[in-house]
């Protein structure tokens, strides 16, 4: 009987033991589950907490101006005047000039990486377009500025100044002595940073065309060139616009390599050889030296304006990319 | 069925123009990626020595180094990383492990991408207005912390498609043996998944070790050897962001060598990140 009952009670024991480690086991399970959840709700309160500080700190600008802030030119940090419309017209023009350089040249490397670079030399030149990707943008800025832009100004601006002084309209968009700083050296360097950005989407999604449909097309005697003009390029046609949309999102947010070459004028000129200034170029370079509330809020007040529109931007090119990805995946 | 020789020949020389013109788009993209770094050689090396790992930044006019902004980079970039980094995996794990399916998933993964690509001046403002207003002061964890925020995005990215690629046999089997789920998640998933979460840091590393503009307005600048973190402390990218743009010819000989120098560790190590996951994925 006694042998019976010790038994019994080592089982008890080793039962109650069990249970204590199951019962250990569950806490941290549900303390890991807990902890991993917060920490992905923190990225969504991180996009809230920035949304609202900058709504916060841009206040007293909105105050003071009204909707006129967007749609005036001044800038003057003596009267405490402020327009972001010089600005916000850098921003938008840069990018765009910046967009139209890029694209053209990032669909044809994507186009030579998937369909015509020899297999051994794809991944090292692949490699080498990315790297592009990862040289910081304050490179660019100092090489754009000691290197780039003298040879725009010597080589680059009087050819254009001089090629279109007598043709209309062109000769507006083309006048002025040549700076080497301004629009479009900024342009042209923002194309170079963004190029590897949209190369990558355009390789990835023309990666996702079915071999089968070029090779229908190729079997049927069709040129390279008709073969990604018609088959790889409509099929991929969401996810090019969303791999632009991207580099445009890149593009309108770039801070130190505009904040070298722009020039940092606040006005509007109509031509694009004179220097400007952009949103991202504006805070970087007063918001230190700002003084008083006024011309500190307008520049936060400048901050949610970018944000707004690269939120916006980007948001389009992710559900362009979600679209092609569900394509991809069916 | 006659065959139009003409029309033949134009499309063929149409192709063969479209061709050339992709061949000259790579070649223009890899002439820029030469030129920069060449570039950056050509002014960069001359300034090179060992003044620069031993010496403090200098007032114009007189000899120094790039001392303190080299230490002052590695304080904020470790900072920043060693505080984004769990905050990022363990979102990713929420991700790709508990919430694979759910609706608010999607959200925070289309949240993130917007984030990662946000322009990092937006960050500065941010943490200005977080931490450096209330504080009165610029410091170095505000610098920190603006490289934490930039962190995150790319960690959570990479965990949980490092995670994802982890075959779901492996989580059913460990399950089976009656393993938790959160066991599963660390002694499995993490493993299987450790190269391709090791070269998501890598590439954060990267990326913020060569940011300026979150650092302008939290961490500002500062001239001298600093290792107090509630105090203004000079980084790299910062340093050369000033001196670049200064008038006097010895401040931009170093600025040049600070490129040089911060290029060279950035690409070094998006390199090594490349490496570490190409030879997982071959075996």
């Amino acid at each position: 009987m006694a042998f019976l009952a010790d038994a019994n009670s080592q089982a008890t024991a080793a039962a109650a033991a069990r249970r204590k480690v199951l019962e250990g086991l569950r806490i941290t399970d549900q303390l890991f589950r807990g902890l991993t959840m917060s920490s992905a709700y923190f990225v969504l309160i991180l996009l809230g907490a920035i949304f609202a500080s900058l709504v916060i700190g841009g206040y007293l600008a909105f105050a003071t101006f009204g909707f006129s802030f967007l749609t005036t030119e001044v800038w003057n940090p003596v009267t405490e005047q402020f327009g972001a419309l010089a600005p916000i017209y850098g921003t938008i023009v840069t990018s765009f000039i910046a967009m139209l350089v890029a694209v053209p040249i990032s669909i044809g490397i994507a186009v030579f990486l998937t369909e015509l670079c020899p297999m051994a030399l794809r991944r090292p030149i692949g490699i080498a377009i990315e790297l592009l990707a990862g040289v910081p943008s304050i490179i660019y800025g100092i090489w754009g500025l000691f290197f780039f832009a003298p040879v725009i100004q010597r080589y680059v601006q009087p050819e254009l100044i001089e090629a279109f002084k007598n043709v209309p309209v062109l000769n507006q968009l083309f006048a002025g002595p040549p700076y080497g700083i301004g629009i479009l050296t900024s342009a042209l360097i923002l194309a170079m940073m963004v190029l590897p950005f949209i190369t990558a989407v355009c390789r990835d999604v023309f990666e996702t065309v079915p071999p089968v449909l070029k090779e229908a097309a190729y079997g049927m005697g069709w040129t390279t060139r008709e073969v990604v003009r018609n088959v790889v390029i409509p099929y991929t046609r969401v996810g090019i616009i969303g791999g632009v949309m991207l580099g445009l999102g890149r593009a309108l947010g770039e801070t130190m390599a505009v904040t070298f070459v722009i020039g940092n004028a606040h006005r509007i000129s109509g031509s694009i050889l004179a220097p400007g200034t952009t949103i991202s170029a504006t805070i970087a370079n007063e918001f230190t030296e700002a003084v008083g509330d006024v011309y500190t809020s307008s520049l936060i007040a400048l901050g949610l304006i970018l944000f707004f529109i690269t939120f916006i931007v980007l948001a389009l090119a992710r559900l362009m990319l979600m679209r092609i990805e569900k394509k991809a995946g069916a | 069925m006659a065959l139009d020789i003409a029309k033949y020949r134009r499309r063929r020389l149409r192709s063969t123009i479209t061709v050339g013109l992709c061949w000259a788009a790579s070649a223009l993209g890899l002439t820029i990626l030469a030129v920069i770094l060449a570039t950056l050689v050509y002014k960069g090396i001359a300034g090179l020595g060992p003044k620069v790992f031993t010496e403090m930044t200098p007032p114009p006019g007189s000899d120094g180094g790039l001392l303190n902004a080299i230490a002052g980079s590695l304080v904020m970039t470790i900072a920043g990383v060693f505080v984004g980094t769990p905050i990022g995996i363990l979102a990713g794990t929420y991700l790709a492990e508990y919430g694979r399916y759910s609706k608010v998933s999607s959200v925070i993964r289309f949240i993130n991408d917007i984030l990662l690509s946000a322009p990092s001046i937006v960050t500065g403002l941010f943490v200005y207005e977080l931490l450096v207003r209330p504080m009165g002061h610029f410091s170095a964890f505000a610098g920190a912390a603006a490289l934490a925020v930039l962190v995150i995005p790319t960690v959570v990215r990479t965990t949980e498609n490092m995670l994802l690629l982890v075959p779901n046999q492996l989580r059913e089997a460990s399950s089976a043996l009656g393993l938790p789920q959160s066991l599963v998640i660390r002694k499995v998933a993490y493993k299987a998944a450790r190269a391709g979460m090791i070269t998501g840091v890598l590439l954060a590393v990267a990326r913020v070790s060569g940011e300026t503009a979150p650092l302008l307005f939290t961490a500002l600048n500062n001239q001298f050897w600093s290792t107090n973190l509630n105090a203004p402390m000079a980084s790299l990218p910062v340093v050369i962001f000033q001196y670049a743009l200064s008038p006097y010819e010895d401040w931009q000989r170093l600025a040049w060598t600070g490129a040089l120098l911060i290029t060279a560790a950035v690409l070094t190590l998006s390199i090594a990140a490349r490496w570490l996951s190409s030879s997982r994925t071959q075996q």
